[in-house]
């Protein structure tokens, strides 16, 4: 994995973050991430990140529930083994609507968090960079990606502008997460990013 | 501007005291991060030693065979049925705090949500043992799974309620377990950044699954959030739902109402929102966070409970009257002897029932009392007891005076072996809350910072000015 160089600015106040996600975005710097405490509604679409379509995964998963436990007892009860449950029709669809309910939502819950921790590549004993412990704590960081191109001293002082705390400029390796520092430490040379 | 969102003065504050966010992380923090007390100690060991006897008690009954309870004929459902009813009911509230008052917006569920839905997947467990170990042979236990087997392969019933309970249960638990799971791993990552030892590092690391705070993840987990708590909504009232079918679809007078589903969910409500009670009487004070359990989440519970309660109530005259008004002789006579003659062999767990269930929660009509913590905490407890008897009167003065008055079974008490067992899960519940309380925090940090500048009493008053500017004005002038 490549290394590449990041900006990483510190804010103390979502208020002040918000205008600086916009007032970065505009002057052409590529946000890398903004690390958050916790959720902040519509800080996803003032970074321009697509909607999530997680739930239409769920959707999906759902009605394979729904289907799978209609498909399977019927085939159990008509045409495997049909019991003959106090004279009751072999086909029985009211009474199996529980259990079409409960795997709709087995399997859509299911779905729906492997397919999160997929996405979001959360596993236990996955260790991963956030830049700055205290975004899980306090701070609201966001990380610039650098270019070859990039103004490193620039960068910092239009994040300062912007309101960032302190700014720091480090290095990291880049893949699906952040994760362990490339032994050769080479600075990748990418392609200039406006957003 | 979205974080700016406005919340109504005449709201209470959620959170008391001040606090930042860093504060916020330090006070949820501290618990986990402290040695554990002598309080604490003297907990876990009684807990323990509870689940060991329970152990025991189980191993008596899985050796000799179910004869080691006083289960007979008559009364074949008897503690362990009404165990498991009970269990299950307490189960509901949390997933009923975090998963429907999301849907509702109810933003002091951020308070109490997490340990209300540690409480469920804890008391599920206990609950699931009952109907398991019921089975006698509990080593064939697997035999409820539709699974291709030598023996035809001869499926499980799916018709049966009791099937649908296997399913619903074991549903629930899986989905409880993952929507508290899933909303504990950023604070599992907030543990996981502070932690200074090395095995909290390890621990927290391997458990906060490498959470980061990114803001796609965020965006994710939101999602993911909402839908399973639109899932978990309905599941919550299905799930009693069809426990009380295990009653309702049967032919035995006093359970075959069509009533029962919804007087079951009301029911269980009102149990979980009284465990709930108890717990967090507890843990508030125990662990110091009375500034973010505080007397309003108490007393919005406490409106919750006489409102459950009534329903219950109305529930139990509904079935009297319709007893009544059917004109059925046996239906008649399972409530008119069996149950509400004070005088029958029974009689006394009825009016048990009524006295903790319907009257005594209508107290809490009164402000003085719903905001009275002591008044509170021995209600909460006498609502179980009073939720533990319905149970007993649903399944014992059904059974009892069977069809066939020789063989009835008037007298039916407990061997110590069932008691044990039930006093095992109580073991099994607490040594799981207490551990969870030592190493998890019982408050879900990033949703309390997530509510803080919009219900902390430290931002509340400044909120009104800032939602009036433009944004743009905001901005120039708080951002230098």
């Amino acid at each position: 994995m490549p290394v590449k160089k990041f900006i990483v600015g510190s804010f103390y106040d979502e208020q002040v973050l918000f205008p600086a996600v916009k007032a970065v975005r505009k002057s052409g710097y590529k946000i890398h991430d903004v690390y958050t405490p916790f959720p902040i509604h519509g800080l996803d679409t003032a970074m321009g990140l697509r909607d999530t379509s997680l739930h239409t995964a769920g959707f999906i998963y759902g009605i394979t529930g729904t289907t799978t436990a209609f498909s399977f007892i019927t085939w159990a009860f008509t045409t495997d083994w049909p019991l003959n449950i106090g004279g009751k029709p072999f086909f029985a669809l009211p009474a199996w609507i529980p259990i079409m309910f409960e795997l709709t939502v087995l399997f859509a819950a299911v779905g729906m968090v492997l397919t999160f921790c997929y996405l979001c590549q959360l596993a236990p004993f996955v260790k991963k960079d956030h830049f700055n412990l205290r975004s899980t704590d306090d701070t609201f960081v966001m990380a610039i990606e650098a270019n070859s191109k990039t103004n490193v001293e620039e960068a910092i002082q239009f994040l300062q502008s912007v309101g960032a705390q302190d700014v720091v400029v480090t290095e990291k390796e880049t893949g699906w997460w952040i994760g362990r520092y490339d032994q050769k430490k080479q600075l990748a040379t990418n392609q200039p990013h406006i957003a | 501007m979205a974080v700016l969102r406005y919340e109504s003065q005449v709201r209470p504050p959620i959170v008391e005291g001040g606090k930042d966010y860093h504060q916020v992380t330090e006070d949820i923090c501290r618990p986990v991060e402290a040695k554990p007390t002598k309080l604490w100690w003297i907990g876990f060991i009684i807990s323990v030693a509870l689940l060991l006897f329970g152990v025991y008690s189980v191993y008596a009954e899985v050796v000799y065979g179910t004869g080691q309870w006083n289960l007979n004929k008559t009364i074949g459902w008897g503690w362990d049925i009404t165990n498991f009813v009970w269990w299950v009911g307490i189960g509901h509230a949390g997933t009923l705090i975090s998963a429907i008052l999301l849907l509702f917006r109810q933003g002091w569920r951020t308070g109490v949500n997490r340990a209300a839905e540690a409480m469920t997947i804890f008391a599920v467990m206990c609950a699931g043992q009952f109907p398991i170990f019921h089975m006698g042979r509990v080593w064939n236990a697997f035999f409820v799974l539709p699974y291709p087997n030598t023996r035809g392969p001869l499926w499980v019933n799916f018709d049966s309620p009791l099937l649908w309970d296997v399913f619903a249960i074991s549903t629930y638990f899986t989905v409880s377990l993952l929507f508290w799971y899933s909303g504990l791993l950023p604070d599992l990552a907030t543990l996981r950044d502070r932690a200074k030892l090395k095995w909290r590092k390890a621990f927290y690391g391997v458990t906060a699954f490498g959470w980061t705070g990114s803001t796609k993840h965020w965006q994710r987990h939101e999602s993911l959030s909402l839908v399973l708590a639109g899932l978990s909504t309905p599941l919550v009232l299905s799930v009693h739902t069809i426990v009380s079918f295990d009653f309702a679809t049967s032919v035995i007078p006093g359970w075959h109402t069509t009533i029962f589903p919804p007087y079951f969910v009301a029911g269980a409500i009102f149990s979980g929102f009284a465990m709930v009670q108890t717990l967090l009487l507890i843990t508030r004070k125990v662990l110091g966070l009375e500034e973010y359990i505080t007397i309003e989440h108490i007393e919005v519970m406490n409106k919750v409970i006489v409102l459950t309660g009534s329903i219950v109530g109305i529930a139990y005259l509904t079935e009297l009257f319709m007893a009544w008004y059917s004109h059925v002789s046996y239906e008649w006579f399972a409530f008119k002897e069996n149950r509400v003659n004070l005088f029958s062999p029974y009689g006394w767990s009825y009016w048990l029932m009524m006295g903790c269930n319907v009257i005594s929660p209508q107290i809490f009509w009164f402000k003085k009392f719903r905001r009275n913590l002591t008044i509170t905490f021995f209600m909460s407890i006498l609502v179980n007891v009073g939720m533990w008897f319905e149970r007993f009167v649903i399944i014992v003065t059904s059974l009892y005076r069977d069809y066939l008055p020789s063989s009835w079974s008037t007298y039916y008490t407990p061997t110590i072996w069932e008691i044990g067992f039930y006093l095992g899960t109580f073991g099994l519940f607490f040594t799981c809350y207490f551990l969870f309380a030592k190493f998890f925090p019982v408050i879900a940090i990033a949703e309390i910072k997530h509510i803080l500048k919009k219900n902390g009493d430290r931002y509340k008053d400044e909120m009104t000015p800032i939602e009036k500017e433009k944004v743009e004005d905001f901005a120039h002038a708080h951002v230098h």
